[in-house]
């Protein structure tokens, strides 16, 4: 199979999955976001680069709807939603979150029962969606998590006994066990040695060609956002410095910012 | 007009022990738990004589209920001469001139550690369990203030994580006491420690049921024909204990739940919980003139 037949080239066409503008937010006199404006179409991998304290986490968990902005819109094109996400209420906003939105923290302990089972935590997301029948709690648990690539023998063990790497593997079956719309990935790969991190990559990269699957990837390391995403958005001080294709970006900086960056990567 | 006038003149002790003011907060507090089935309510718990964690949230209720007509019953783990039931009895009646009995008929007011009696109650009987740990969602949540949040969001999932991982672990459910159980649709509640034999008792029942808890200073109530829904898989129905074989060793009873007592040989004899039943179905064996009422379970079997 050449690369040709796995990547067959699609031009961006239809409306954007997710929309977002001018999104500002203040934690008293520091501000992480600030007019902040994002835009990602289906089946496309948005990487977001930038230094610490740049607003890129918080801007995740905006899209995760965990946190409310001081100002902005946020759209999602789906079916069973309307209007300004920011607006919904706290249960539509979490019935919304397990059904559509899948997320992978970069501290597992964010986002998983670290004293639970394995397949239980990612049981306890279909749960959420209102699965009850054990059978297929048990079934689809364990079709995430081969998905995802964790092997099945320690399916059952919690995750505070399971490696880093393991651990990544369980919150990214739970993200996915839905089939969410939207995954969102928090430094993914953050504090695991450079082999695991290729392996998680491996599995994050095969599980966007198998499911076609919209991410939003957050990261301060350049080598995961050029393996990963298509388009790239540069933030600095909570505003978006620079945005394109990741080799337009990479290749060729505009922004002083980002030309430092890059050269710093090298 | 001085305060005097106002007021009552003063006395050693309240009718019924708990002072004016006591009794209003209890009686807001049940009236707003009967108004949301199975939402705990928060309440002012009072220093009764004796220790917290005794049953001092089910006193508390069952003073504020008592009436000059009343005739309470107490069972401790299904016994009615037990020290604690014996005594907890003894001061109700004492504190009101409330008559006292061990008969679940005649009983207008139950309170209860533990157990549901195994004859059916009825519209005017209103029983009172004692809670030791009225927060089903504690074993998935440590933080009350996060479980309040989940209760408010309906956010069940995690109880239902628990028994899908003993089905995991042990291929069945291995809840045996507190089976929380989803009440009108709405909150989850756990039931006081009863039996699984006894949550069914609770569904649809023609009674009034308070559950508080003194140390943790909240009540929540089951009104009459309200739905009590053990959580269960759809593919994993509710089971009881099964005691549906089980014969009383002393009054030869049968289909009700049992106690087991060890034997010296190794084995166990079994006796009826419910001490009072027992005593009724030794009594129509000697020939005496006794009652026993309808039962919730007949053959071992529930009848709705």
């Amino acid at each position: 199979m050449t690369m040709m037949d796995r990547l067959p080239p699609t031009l961006v066409a239809g409306a954007p999955l997710l929309r977002m503008t001018g999104v500002s937010r203040r934690f008293g006199r520091v501000t992480a976001l600030e007019d902040v404006a994002a835009t990602v179409w289906p089946g496309e991998v948005l990487g977001i680069v930038g230094e610490s304290g740049s607003g890129k986490s918080t801007l995740l968990r905006m899209m995760n709807l965990e946190d409310s902005p001081d100002a902005g819109d946020y759209r999602l094109a789906l079916p069973d939603t309307a209007g300004n996400l920011f607006d919904l209420d706290r249960f539509a906003r979490r019935q919304l979150c397990a059904r559509r939105i899948g997320i992978v923290y970069q501290n597992p302990h964010l986002g998983l029962l670290m004293g639970h089972s394995s397949s239980g935590n990612v049981a306890e997301r279909l749960l959420m969606a209102g699965e009850r029948s054990f059978a297929a709690l048990r079934a689809r648990a364990r079709g995430a998590l081969e998905a995802s690539e964790f092997p099945l023998t320690r399916m059952d063990d919690p995750p505070k006994l399971l490696s880093g790497g393991m651990q990544q593997r369980v919150q990214l079956a739970k993200a996915i066990a839905l089939e969410p719309a939207l995954l969102l990935l928090d430094e993914p790969t953050t504090g695991l040695d450079v082999s695991v991190q290729a392996l998680v990559l491996d599995t994050l990269k095969r599980l966007q060609r198998d499911l076609a699957i919209t991410m939003v990837i957050v990261s301060h390391d350049l080598g995961v956002i050029r393996t990963m995403a298509d388009r790239v958005m540069v933030m600095r001080h909570g505003r978006v410095v620079e945005e394109g294709l990741v080799d337009q970006v990479f290749q060729d900086p505009q922004h002083p910012y980002t030309q430092e960056l890059v050269h710093a990567k090298l | 007009m001085t305060l005097s006038t106002l007021t009552r003149p003063w006395a050693a002790i309240s009718w019924g022990f708990l002072d004016a003011s006591a009794k209003r907060e209890m009686r807001r507090k049940m009236i707003k738990a009967i108004a949301v089935p199975g939402c705990q309510m928060p309440y002012a718990s009072r220093e009764v004589p004796m220790a917290r964690g005794w049953g001092t949230g089910g006193l508390q209720v069952t003073l504020t209920l008592l009436r000059t007509d009343s005739v309470v019953k107490v069972i401790d783990q299904g016994a009615d001469d037990s020290v604690n039931a014996a005594s907890i009895r003894r001061f109700l009646s004492r504190v009101s001139a409330a008559a006292e009995t061990w008969d679940t008929l005649e009983a207008t007011l139950i309170q209860s550690r533990h157990r549901v009696p195994e004859e059916r109650l009825r519209e005017d009987q209103v029983l009172v369990l004692q809670v030791p740990n009225p927060e089903p969602l504690r074993p998935v949540q440590p933080n009350m203030s996060i479980a309040r949040q989940m209760h408010a969001d309906a956010d069940y999932g995690r109880l239902w994580l628990v028994l899908y991982e003993q089905m995991v672990r042990s291929g069945r459910i291995m809840q045996g006491a507190a089976y929380p159980a989803l009440v009108n649709g709405r909150h989850v509640m756990t039931p006081s420690p009863i039996p699984r034999w006894d949550v069914p008792k609770l569904h649809m029942a023609r009674h009034l049921t308070f559950l508080s808890a003194g140390r943790e200073k909240r009540l929540y109530a089951v009104p009459p024909f309200t739905r009590v829904e053990p959580l269960v898989f759809s593919d994993v129905p509710y089971k009881v204990e099964d005691h549906a074989d089980l014969v009383c060793h002393r009054s030869g009873l049968r289909g009700v739940f049992m106690n087991e007592i060890p034997q010296d040989g190794g084995g166990s004899a079994f006796e009826a919980s419910d001490s009072h039943l027992g005593i009724k179905a030794i009594r129509r064996a000697e020939g005496a003139a006794t009652t026993i009422g309808p039962m919730w379970y007949e053959e071992g079997r529930f009848r709705p």
